[in-house]
């Protein structure tokens, strides 16, 4: 693409950028809002906070949001991995096409058809619904992403240390672990938070695969805010921004740290 | 030779077999039971619907469930206008989204890829960050500003362009807001990749060859990145045509949409059968342009090996 960015350029970008950012800028403002009422400025404040930490069920809500994340993230890492390596390294096998299709379908799936079939074979299957419905429902939804991210690491990689290792005598397995899963780590860390962040975001699905007692974080803001404004739910809001905010920026930080140590590493190869 | 090839083999397996079963148990094995229930009827059971799949019962009672089966839900979606607008409701609302989104991405996308090779990952990052922060927060950020009482009335009011606050909640315009706003990123991000890797060198022979730079436009640049405007616009329409919190949170309780229709089947109405006819029916509305997509998820991501 050539270089050289026009005023239209500029100010497409600029517009862009204050499309997307105004909307949360303003709800993080008005979580330190002193006044009720949205368009009344009362001054800067903590007092929704505050609120928030004597809010039982909702400090619930968002325990049971962070484990059903955390392990579902997990298994679909896993998942994802070994989906992605065997997409990438199998070449063809029978029944690809059905893998293939399965594992690129939840990526556009609506997210209503998903969460009900989901919720039909629990019932089939008679299981008791609550939080590991949910966890293997998210597990399943966020996999494909993990799969998406460490194919596309697996396809840009080069494969000549793997050989070497195999051609000196290194089983296949301890080949893998020890020189291919070093080298696609980030691409796996960046698998495991976005399924992280997608299981805390959910709420269509995780209202269909809930029982009693399972109450997520969002399900939970959904139906206080289907009320109204509320500027409790302006500061839970500013929270969950502010912890996946810096999750981001480290997750950025590990990958460049891991783009430039092999850039280092493949320029000391060459001298 | 012949035993590592075997070797190899046998652990390729293993590395797909678990996936593959989960896949099948939790994503393909569901749509099957979706389809059995779209065909059953509702009942004052739990679970409520008839006939229950019940295979103790052997070979007479697996015939008997097939004579309960019947296309009755399918006949109402068809025959009730409810379910008719609520589909057509969901078409236009998506394929008007899914053009504005052609329309702002494209020069914010084409903006980014000419921005200085340092900038890029920055403005890249800049994108995908609201991506990362909750949906429902996101949605939920606009009702501040969009209610009567909000920030859109008093700023309007203030500069004196209208005289009493709008109502803009509860209205297709909020819906289109909220679906471009929480969208954009996934048409902006496929858009970007492609105009990216274009080659610079095409640029300039048209441009010594003496074509305006409008015109290389039209006939250089949009062309080489159509595969990337096709993604993005399948992977903004699919979902939109399915959304639920969206228009649910901003829309108006008038005509809703289907992802609203099968949420209100389920949960509101406890018609398992109906809400799993829509399901259905949605499936096969979306399996064209999801197959479309799959092809060319595959081929971005397998082509370039």
């Amino acid at each position: 693409m050539q270089r050289g960015a026009s005023p239209f350029n500029i100010v497409s970008v600029a517009l862009g950028l204050a499309f997307l950012y105004l909307p949360i800028t303003i709800l993080v403002i008005y979580s330190f809002n002193a006044s009720r009422l949205v368009t009344v400025w009362g001054g800067w404040s903590f007092a929704w906070y505050r609120e928030l930490l004597n809010d039982v069920a909702l400090l619930q809500a968002a325990w049971i949001s962070l484990r059903v994340a955390a392990f579902s993230a997990t298994a679909a890492t896993v998942l994802g991995t070994l989906a992605a390596v065997a997409l990438v390294r199998l070449g063809f096998f029978r029944g690809r096409l059905l893998f293939s299709g399965m594992v690129y379908a939840p990526l556009v799936m609506p997210e209503v058809i998903t969460g009900l079939s989901l919720l039909l074979l629990f019932v089939a299957l008679n299981v008791d619904r609550g939080f590991w419905t949910i966890t293997i429902a998210h597990t399943t939804l966020t996999m494909c992403f993990v799969t998406v991210i460490v194919q596309s690491r697996l396809i840009g990689f080069d494969r000549s240390l793997e050989e070497a290792a195999m051609d000196l005598g290194c089983p296949p397995l301890k080949t893998f672990l020890t020189i291919t899963l070093p080298l696609i780590a980030p691409a796996i860390a960046a698998g495991w938070m976005l399924a992280f962040t997608l299981s805390l975001d959910d709420l269509v699905i995780a209202s269909f695969t809930t029982g009693p007692g399972a109450t997520t974080l969002p399900i939970r803001i959904y139906s206080e805010v289907r009320l109204g404004v509320k500027p409790e739910i302006n500061a839970v809001c500013t929270i969950m921004i502010a912890v996946v905010a810096a999750g981001t920026i480290v997750a950025s930080l590990i990958t460049k740290g891991g783009v430039a140590r092999r850039e280092r590493a493949a320029l000391g190869a060459q001298v | 030779m012949q035993e590592s090839l075997q070797k190899r083999n046998w652990s390729g397996r293993a590395v797909l077999l678990l996936p593959y079963l989960w896949l099948v148990v939790f994503f393909l094995a569901p749509f099957v039971i979706v389809f059995k229930i779209s065909l059953s009827q509702t009942a004052m059971a739990q679970p409520p619907y008839l006939p229950v799949f019940d295979l103790s019962t052997g070979w007479a009672g697996l015939r008997e469930f097939a004579a309960q089966l019947s296309p009755d839900s399918f006949r109402l979606l068809f025959t009730d206008l409810i379910y008719l607008l609520s589909y057509l409701k969901s078409l236009q609302v998506a394929a008007i989204s899914t053009i504005i989104l052609l329309l702002i991405g494209y020069p914010f996308a084409y903006g980014i890829a000419r921005a200085p090779r340092g900038w890029q990952p920055l403005l890249v990052m800049a994108v995908v960050l609201p991506f990362w922060t909750s949906f429902l927060i996101r949605v939920y950020a606009w009702i501040n500003i969009l209610q009567r009482d909000g920030l859109l009335n008093d700023v309007l009011m203030r500069l004196h362009i209208v005289d009493a606050p709008v109502s803009w909640l509860s209205s297709d315009t909020a819906i289109y807001i909220g679906m471009i706003y929480s969208y954009l990123p996934f048409m902006v991000l496929p858009l970007y990749a492609a105009l990216e890797k274009m080659d610079e060198t095409l640029l300039e022979a048209a441009a010594d060859l003496g074509c305006p730079r409008w015109k290389t436009f039209w006939l250089v640049v949009v062309p080489l990145s159509l595969p990337g405007a096709a993604a993005g616009a399948l992977l903004c329409f699919i979902p939109i045509v399915g959304e639920f919190v969206i228009p649910d949170l901003l829309g108006s309780s008038e005509t809703l949409m289907i992802g609203q229709t099968l949420w209100n089947e389920f949960f509101a109405n406890r018609d398992w059968p109906v809400a799993s006819a829509i399901a259905v029916t949605l499936l096969v509305l979306l399996l064209v342009p999801m197959l479309f997509y799959e092809r060319l998820q595959q081929r971005s991501l397998e082509g370039g090996r």
